[in-house]
């Protein structure tokens, strides 16, 4: 008897396993947190792009109301698909969009910005990609929520679609599901 | 119309699955041969059927017929006609299809070939063959029809993921699915077994050659997929502990426990309900792999085609595929009677040391593939699983399992002597030994695991040759009675030395490649030289031109050697305009079995481009390793025994008699 309860291991892993893969099916692997949600942005201070355009600092983020940072570069091709999102979020005149150019050639993200428009209040140059690093950039499109204490609420990874904007991003510059910031 | 015709055969062959389930199962219990022959008619029109779908939809993808979905979805008009024919399996719907095409191979090659194999037997391994396949039919048909239309057509497809426009990865996919597929037949030989409640040396026989063939093309399919991630990913590396690339690994794994432990039950009559639990389960992880590739469930390179509502499908017809499979195993296996006995140091005792040392690794392997998942599902906090748990848990089972591997051929059946067994390995004993010194004294500060890896390669390579040379008596009689033994000798055991010195070669690969890699990234601007081991690669810029569908730039590196210009290499990137992607192709220059290799990375701000060069010392080990495990495999499987069909009991002592009419 105790040898034919060997033969019902395999059958019981594989049930508990199927439990597992049954859970897994409803979960969503790709979301993937970054470690800067509900933390204070890190403290940077960037050169303009051109001497017409203004700067980007860390104070610049905590304005009172919920921001925009979004991380583009000229050399980046999804930039452009997303970037109408902004030119049409910038007539909103509620919205502040601020951004950072990533390890760019500032003459060629001003020719860029003549070309498509220039939907950024502020723009910092990131040069070497220094700060990017420290806002857990992986790689350019990406966009942040910052809320009026320079806190951290969401990130979106990759090219801004239409369907992202109207669910996670306006409703989180509304002031809805905010989360609270560790204090520094 | 075409495409009617492809979904009216795919209709008709779940028709013909549903009849070739029930009739020779029914024929098989009462006995009844003319329902059994039904069902081996039944599975050749089933192959016939499935094959005119997919040449349906194959002819779809070479015209362009955008009025389909699936291929608007993923072709494109101005795509390379090799890639065409490929983009039909480099997608969810049309790699299931190929996937009910290899069952349908399978399942007609059992009919076919059956003639020596009882018929009841055949009988149910047939209807089992048509249940799997009943499955998969019902979800292309309503779950992931390939043959869908699409109104008002489009002027132009998507296009094929640029990333899969590569022939190594054309024909990746058709070997892996022919290895996880061919698992199949082992899967319902067990299940026949279990429902006829007998296991012998004769089924052994018949489950092996099957599970052989499965390995062969298994090994060839992984081998394609990580070549190609060697030369296209750009990475420079060629595994990368992906859940899917674990996905192919474990039934791999398990393939190769099992091709061991069918020889114990065949030559010993012992071992036979675990066999049948791994026949079981490697085809069961071949199903696994399915649904973690299919459903997304896992966050992968590979997931290009995720779905919950097919995951869901997936899921409950593995439940009820593996789960129903090992019910009956647990409600059957314990009356499978076991045969002789046998000593601890024995060829059975080592192979049970194998089979359990595999089972490990797989546990290993499938450990860290669903930890991200189970941790998620507990305590929602996401976490990937890399390299280094792999390989902190894969050497220590790897190690033993090969130090085993370089001895048991010798060891004999039953009972053996372990110094009489190491007297016949002095000489590999101090070839290794001084394998391991002359590593230790190059590389003294170097990494300790190349050392382990050297010796466990030298113990390997230098055993399967002792063993050969053994085998034929090389020196001991004249060349002509050595010459004739080669002849005479059972393949099935030379293809078994192959494939053992062939993953010894790999091993050397492994080791030298990732113990004595030289990694240089840089940024370059034109007429910059880097040096890289003994080599000089200098900048010549770089140049744009136009591909058939993409456009690229191309870095110019001169290469030297001392002064000596040896070969200009000239790495791409490409952007490809459907879909818009970019995808680097590294340019690969091979060089005493090792290569050099250079990357075109992205362009700076200041006119440099990021670009890494390596040197990668025998890394070519790594193919030719792999190569020789197939070919290993396919010389054992040209073997005279699994030709001739009556299973001769007891046939170990007549090996020599049977082999000289060879």
């Amino acid at each position: 008897m105790k040898k034919n309860l060997l033969f019902i291991i395999p059958i019981i892993t594989f049930f508990l396993l199927s439990i597992f893969l049954a859970i897994g099916l409803f979960l969503k692997p790709r979301e993937i947190p970054s470690a800067l949600i509900g933390k204070h942005v890190p403290l940077f201070n960037l050169q303009p792009v051109s001497e017409k355009l203004n700067g980007l600092k860390d104070s610049d983020l905590a304005i009172g109301k919920p921001v925009l940072v979004n991380v583009f570069a000229s050399w980046c091709g999804p930039c452009r698909i997303e970037h109408p999102l902004f030119m049409e979020l910038s007539r909103n005149p509620d919205i502040t969009i601020f951004a950072i150019n990533h390890k760019d050639n500032p003459s060629n993200a001003i020719r860029w910005l003549d070309l498509y428009g220039n939907p950024y209040k502020k723009i910092g140059s990131d040069l070497d990609g220094r700060i990017s690093i420290d806002f857990g950039v992986y790689g350019v499109p990406e966009t942040f929520v910052i809320d009026g204490n320079g806190c951290v609420q969401y990130k979106h990874i990759s090219v801004l679609t239409k369907d992202i904007l109207d669910n996670e991003i306006i409703p989180r510059l509304k002031g809805k599901k905010h989360v609270k910031c560790k204090i520094k | 119309m075409t495409a009617e015709i492809g979904q009216f055969c795919m209709i008709l062959a779940l028709i013909v699955a549903a009849t070739q389930i029930i009739i020779p199962q029914i024929g098989a219990s009462k006995k009844d041969y003319g329902l059994i022959l039904f069902g081996k008619y039944a599975a050749i029109i089933q192959l016939f059927l499935i094959l005119a779908a997919f040449l349906c939809l194959m002819y779809l993808y070479i015209t362009s017929d955008f009025s389909v979905l699936n291929v608007w979805q993923n072709s494109h008009s101005e795509k390379p006609l090799l890639y065409k024919i490929s983009g039909v399996w480099g997608n969810h719907e049309g790699s299931l299809l190929l996937w009910v095409l290899i069952l349908a191979l399978f399942g007609a090659a059992v009919a076919g070939f059956a003639k020596n194999l009882p018929p009841t037997l055949v009988g149910r391994v047939i209807s089992i063959q048509a249940a799997i396949g009943f499955g998969f039919l019902i979800l292309l048909i309503f779950l992931s029809n390939p043959f869908a239309r699409i109104s008002p057509t489009p002027i132009n497809g998507n296009g094929l993921n640029p990333l899969l426009q590569d022939p190594g990865l054309a024909f990746h996919p058709p070997f892996l699915y022919l290895g996880y597929v061919g698992f199949s037949v082992a899967f319902s030989f067990a299940i026949a077994a279990l429902i006829e409640g007998k296991v012998d040396a004769a089924w052994a026989r018949w489950v092996r050659p099957w599970t052989l063939a499965a390995w062969c093309f298994l090994t060839i399919g992984i081998s394609l997929g990580s070549w190609w991630a060697y030369y296209e990913l750009g990475w420079g590396g060629w595994w990368f502990w992906d859940p899917v690339e674990n996905a192919s690994f474990m039934p791999w794994l398990i393939g190769t426990a099992l091709l061991h432990s069918a020889i114990v039950v065949e030559k010993r009559d012992t071992l036979k309900s675990w066999t049948v639990l791994l026949a079981i389960l490697a085809f069961s992880f071949s199903l696994l792999g399915t649904f973690i590739v299919r459903s997304g469930i896992l966050n992968s390179v590979h997931s290009f085609a995720s779905d919950p509502g097919r995951g869901v499908f997936i899921l409950g017809f593995l439940i009820l595929t593996i789960g129903g499979s090992l019910s009956l195993y647990t409600w059957r296996a314990p009356k499978l009677k076991g045969g002789g006995l046998f000593a601890p140091i024995s060829r059975e005792a080592s192979l049970v040391i194998n089979n359990l040392l595999l089972m490990s690794a797989t546990a290993t392997v499938l450990l860290g593939t669903l930890y991200p998942l189970i941790l998620d599902a507990i305590s929602g906090e996401k976490v990937s699983v890399g390299p280094p748990y792999y390989i902190g848990t894969f050497i220590p089972i790897m190690t033993p399992l090969v130090v085993v591997m370089g001895i048991a051929p010798m060891i004999s059946w039953k009972r053996s002597d372990l110094p009489g067994v190491l007297s016949r390995f002095k000489a590999c004993i101090l070839i290794t030994i001084a394998a391991g010194m002359i590593t230790l004294f190059f590389t003294y500060k170097g990494p300790i695991l190349a050392v382990l890896g050297i010796i466990l390669s030298v113990w390997l390579i230098s055993g399967s040759i002792a063993d050969f040379v053994e085998r034929i008596k090389l020196f001991k009689v004249s060349y002509r009675d050595s010459l004739m033994r080669i002849i005479n000798y059972p393949r099935s055991a030379i293809g078994g030395t192959i494939a053992h010195a062939g993953v010894g070669i790999l091993i050397f690969g492994i080791t030298i490649s990732s113990a004595f890699e030289i990694e240089k990234i840089q940024s370059v601007k034109n007429g910059d030289r880097v040096q890289v081991g003994d080599y000089i690669f200098e900048f010549k810029g770089t140049e744009i031109f136009k591909g058939p569908n993409y456009d690229a730039i191309r870095g110019n590196f001169d290469v030297y050697k001392g002064k000596n210009l040896i070969i200009k290499m000239q790495p791409e990137n490409r952007k490809f305009i459907n879909p818009e992607m970019i995808t680097t192709e590294a340019a690969i220059y091979p060089k005493n079995l090792g290569d050099l290799y250079a990357v075109l990375g992205e362009e700076n701000s200041n006119n440099t481009f990021s670009t890494r060069l390596y040197y990668k010392p025998m890394i070519n080990c790594l193919w030719i390793g792999c190569l020789l495990m197939a070919l290993g495999g396919f010389v054992s499987l040209s073997d005279r025994k699994y030709r001739i069909g009556a299973p001769r009991k007891k046939h170990t002592v007549k090996n020599k008699t049977l082999g000289i009419t060879n």
